[in-house]
């Protein structure tokens, strides 16, 4: 579980994040929803380290980790797989590298071993025969999905993912829903999500925080997110012509 | 600009620290060997020919006393080009050509969230990016420097071939006479501080790229200026120091 206490974060005279106290739950696909802006990125952002929060503190399965120094750091990082808006794969590498490069860094296994690791990740996201592709050669949705088996070649306990189905058509970003179910549910990871694709929240949304203007203003699940008498959050949830005509 | 400076030394003092992996480490070594020095080494040939022949052609025309030998040419060749061509007018060189290549690649990474993905992974992402690039071409830029020299001497011969300016012996006992071997050591010396401040300041430059593309490309043209800017600087400092 993944826990947040009382973090606030400004950016000069910006305050971003106020006093927002939230739970992520293992085995249960967490969604972070809100308008752009409204400070989710940054709520993430904060939770994996990337910025360092003012105030409050953030806990790994009881584990302090805004009180860590690098070091600690690194042991939870370990444990933890990102998958970027934009994929974030190296240009450099190949498919077979990037997803291999966790296991490079980190592991001492023999190249067969990783190997098989490698293939056993791109098997789980249906990508048998890409090793050899560069990053240049991928679709979009092909990108999120190297992106994903670079997220769990390590195995984490925790996975994050920024906005995973901006850019795709609606089948694509289905697709990449399930697979993060589907790895959510069988390895019981604790799944962080930010988005703001209303499929996606309807489909996968175990658990929904709504922030708005940099505060937590609602809670729930998937269940009772249409049925909510919180005006912002219907206004968010309801924006698009096609969700007002179905309400 | 005291700033910038002083985040550049923090950034320094993240990049000059042992590497996660040291078999990484070795193999980016290599990659980055090839990529800065074996990659750079047709321009350096190109220009060292003709900066050796020019030298050539503009001291012979400017001997005009029959007191003076011909031999001065070859003399003249070898002082400019061991001393000040080829290590200072090859690094400016060389500062466009991989100053630029660097900071727009870490840049693009820094956009693209690769360098977010390497934090991430707990993996110290400066160290992992700048100091292969670093150490690689306080390696490689020696190198390239020597050859320079050797083809700055031929570009002069050359000219001693399909001119009658002055003769291949004279221009070869020119380039023997009063050989001191510390022009040499100077001359390294000289070239492994430029290759420290080419790569460390285009490093810096590109992982403090905040934005776009239009940064990655401003980062790029402040690279090969303070890199430039910084040679000039320490080639003064450096001649003070070494040759005085």
């Amino acid at each position: 579980m993944i826990e947040a206490k009382n973090i606030s974060k400004s950016f000069g005279e910006n305050q971003v994040l106020k006093d927002i106290s939230v739970k992520f739950e293992k085995g249960k696909t967490n969604l972070i929803i809100g308008q752009s802006g409204s400070g989710k990125t940054v709520l993430m952002k904060c939770l994996i380290g990337l910025h360092e929060v003012d105030e409050g503190d953030i806990f790994f399965d009881e584990r302090d980790f805004s009180k860590m120094s690098f070091k600690e750091r690194k042991n939870v990082r370990k444990e933890l797989g990102m998958l970027f808006q934009g994929g974030a794969l190296f240009d450099s590498l190949t498919v077979e590298e990037n997803v291999m490069f966790p296991l490079t860094m980190y592991t001492n296994q023999l190249m067969e071993e990783k190997k098989e690791r490698v293939n056993f990740c791109l098997n789980w996201v249906n990508l048998e025969n890409a090793n050899r592709l560069f990053p240049s050669e991928l679709s979009g949705g092909m990108t999120k999905r190297v992106a994903i088996a670079r997220a769990i070649s390590m195995n984490p306990k925790y996975l994050f993912c920024d906005e995973p189905n901006s850019g795709l058509d609606p089948h694509t970003a289905g697709v990449i829903d399930d697979l993060i179910q589907r790895l959510t549910e069988e390895f019981q990871m604790t799944t962080v999500v930010n988005t703001h694709d209303m499929n996606s929240v309807i489909k996968i949304g175990d658990t929904i925080s709504f922030i708005y203007k940099g505060e937590l203003w609602w809670e729930g699940d998937k269940e009772h997110i249409l049925n909510t008498d919180n005006k912002e959050l219907n206004d968010f949830v309801f924006a698009t012509e096609l969700t007002k005509r179905l309400k | 600009m005291v700033s910038r400076f002083g985040a550049y030394i923090l950034l320094m003092l993240k990049v000059f620290r042992r590497p996660d992996k040291m078999k990484v480490f070795r193999k980016q070594f290599l990659v980055e060997i090839y990529n800065l020095g074996i990659e750079s080494l047709g321009i350096v040939a190109i220009i060292s020919v003709f900066m050796g022949a020019v030298v050539a052609i503009q001291t012979a025309y400017n001997i005009d006393s029959p007191l003076l030998s011909l031999t001065l040419v070859g003399f003249t060749v070898r002082q400019s080009v061991i001393l000040e061509f080829a290590p200072t007018i090859i690094s400016l060189i060389l500062a466009g050509k991989v100053g630029s290549r660097i900071a727009s690649e870490i840049g693009t990474m820094r956009v693209t969230e690769q360098i977010d993905a390497l934090e991430i992974m707990g993996i110290n992402s400066s160290n992992y990016l700048i100091f292969p690039k670093v150490i690689a071409a306080m390696v490689i830029n020696p190198v390239l420097i020597i050859i320079s020299m050797g083809f700055g001497l031929m570009g002069g011969y050359f000219v001693a071939i399909f001119t009658n300016l002055f003769t291949t012996q004279d221009y070869v006992e020119g380039i023997r006479i009063a050989f001191d071997s510390y022009t040499i050591t100077y001359a390294i010396i000289k070239t492994i501080v430029f290759a420290l401040l080419i790569t460390s300041i285009s490093g810096f430059e590109g992982y403090s790229v905040k934005g776009g593309a239009i940064e990655v490309g401003a980062a790029s043209t402040r690279a090969v200026v303070w890199s430039s800017i910084m040679i000039i600087l320490f080639n003064l400092i450096l001649t003070q120091l070494l040759l005085s």
